[in-house]
């Protein structure tokens, strides 16, 4: 697994990349009540604003992680928000996306660096 | 910058795991452990305690309670020398072009007034209410010694009552004077949830033993600024500085209901505050546009600023959301805002420009919750 400073977890699937919000972000964003995902299909370039959160405090995005295609999103998330307070890291995944060359994450952060980062 | 106050209660925050954010001017608790949503659904289902000790607490005293209510109808256009003893109003100081410069609460207390205004407002107001009152022989006292609760909930005459139960013979907007812990509580039968429930003024040094012995009781939880902005809004209560402030009338501010019949054209005691001309013209007029309450049809929250518009392209906004968010009680966004007068039936569909992308939104009636008060 890997990490962004924007405290997006990445993780890699087969020939896909899976992206996720971190627990940390999780607890500083409060309870999620209202997730907006990309369509299917859509390219998207590294930072684009691909899925909008807000909580119960304040709206926030979610940035792409890297240049590629989104092919598949977590749509039961739209109707089920909360899913992002109890499982980050798990069932709340965002989006699935095929990117050029897996090897664009390694300037990403590993577990240990992140832990680092948020202290 | 300055400094920021805290309350008698900030440590007792802390303990309880208590996140602080500047507000007012002040450290205070934006939400605790459980978090704005379990707080808020708490306080609707079992009970809440607020730390409100950050709005001013002021004693208007003169010569005798009538002459002290009359000066203060030439500030605030209110039947205030029809206020019953023990009994308290809603209110609001009102400017020369019919604004309102902050809401208030106003309780007669026998032999004085006894008022609570917003905390960011309260330095102008004892400015405006020395001008106003002190000619008039009334002088009013912003008190230092003393914080303030709020209790609210279904739960909340229980919990209090625990501790004595002569508040159960409050009704809502009673005041009443109460030995609670050992000290001399003024407490009214109030508060900004839509919840029935209770606002303590408490001495200061008796605040946390006040607050334990209510946080000690299994109904009540500690509830932060977060929930308490969620609870206020579905329960279509306005927040000065948001939906209320200088350039909004009573009559668009759809606060009509506090200007009782007697301060209004015809009635005995009519106008004599600021701003009547215009306020008494729009009462019989209309108003250009209007606060209502407003209910996205999807998901997406809409906030403070999103524009309002009567078309799902192109055209000049209609209006503004000046309060909004997620209601955990009704399980969908709501807002309030002003629209024009021409767009604010309930049931009119408008759109909500949110990220660019206009989201249908309808004119809903407040509040969006039932309230409980016990009357």
């Amino acid at each position: 697994m890997k990490f962004t400073e924007e405290h997006e977890w990445l993780r890699v699937e087969g020939d896909l990349v899976v992206v996720g919000i971190t627990t940390h972000a999780a607890e500083q964003l409060g309870d999620v009540v209202f997730v907006e995902l990309p369509e299917e299909g859509t390219t998207v370039s590294k930072d684009d604003e691909v899925v909008v959160i807000e909580s119960v405090k304040a709206a926030s995005d979610i940035l792409a992680p890297l240049d590629g295609e989104i092919v598949e999103v977590n749509s039961p998330l739209a109707d089920e928000p909360s899913k992002v307070n109890d499982d980050p890291e798990g069932e709340a995944w965002f989006f699935k996306m095929k990117i050029e060359d897996l090897s664009a994450l390694d300037d990403y952060m590993d577990e240990a660096a992140y832990k680092t980062f948020i202290g | 910058m300055d400094e920021l106050k805290r309350t008698p209660l900030h440590d007792l925050h802390i303990e309880l795991g208590a996140k602080m954010v500047p507000f007012a001017g002040y450290e205070m608790p934006v939400q605790y452990k459980l978090g704005v949503l379990k707080e808020h659904l708490h306080a609707r289902e079992k009970a809440g305690l607020f730390d409100v000790s950050h709005m001013g607490q002021v004693i208007l005293s003169g010569e005798s309670v009538e002459s002290i209510a009359l000066a203060l109808e030439s500030l605030v256009p209110v039947n205030i020398a029809g206020l019953a003893e023990n009994r308290q109003r809603y209110g609001f100081f009102t400017n020369d072009a019919g604004g309102i410069e902050d809401d208030l609460m106003i309780a007669n207390r026998g032999d004085h007034l006894f008022v609570v205004v917003n905390a960011a407002c309260k330095t102008q107001d004892m400015a405006h209410m020395r001008a106003g009152l002190e000619p008039k022989g009334v002088t009013p006292r912003l008190l230092g010694d003393r914080a303030l609760l709020a209790l609210q909930g279904p739960a909340a005459e229980d919990a209090l009552a625990a501790l004595n139960p002569a508040v159960r013979e409050m009704r809502f907007m009673d005041v009443a004077t109460v030995e609670l812990v050992g000290a001399e509580c003024w407490i009214s039968r109030s508060g900004y949830t839509g919840e029935d429930g209770f606002e303590i003024s408490v001495p200061e040094d008796k605040a946390v033993e006040l607050a334990r012995a209510l946080l000690a009781q299994e109904a009540v939880e500690p509830i932060g600024l977060g929930a308490r902005d969620s609870l206020r809004l579905e329960a279509g209560l306005c927040l000065y500085g948001h939906d209320i402030d200088s350039t909004t009338t009573p009559v668009e501010a759809a606060l009509t209901w506090a200007i009782q019949k007697i301060r209004r054209t015809g009635g005995a005691r009519e106008g004599g505050f600021p701003g009547a001309e215009k306020i008494l013209a729009e009462f019989d007029n209309g108003a250009p546009r209007a606060r209502v309450g407003l209910r996205p049809e999807g998901r997406a929250p809409m906030r403070e600023g999103v524009e309002i518009f009567a078309e799902a392209e192109g055209g000049a906004p209609i209006g503004h959301v000046t309060s909004g968010g997620f209601g955990p009680t009704t399980g969908a966004p709501v807002a309030m805002g002003y629209v024009d007068i021409d767009h604010a039936a309930p049931g009119t569909k408008l759109f909500g420009e949110v990220r660019g992308k206009r989201l249908a939104v309808e004119v809903a009636q407040m509040p969006f919750v039932t309230q409980t008060y016990k009357r």
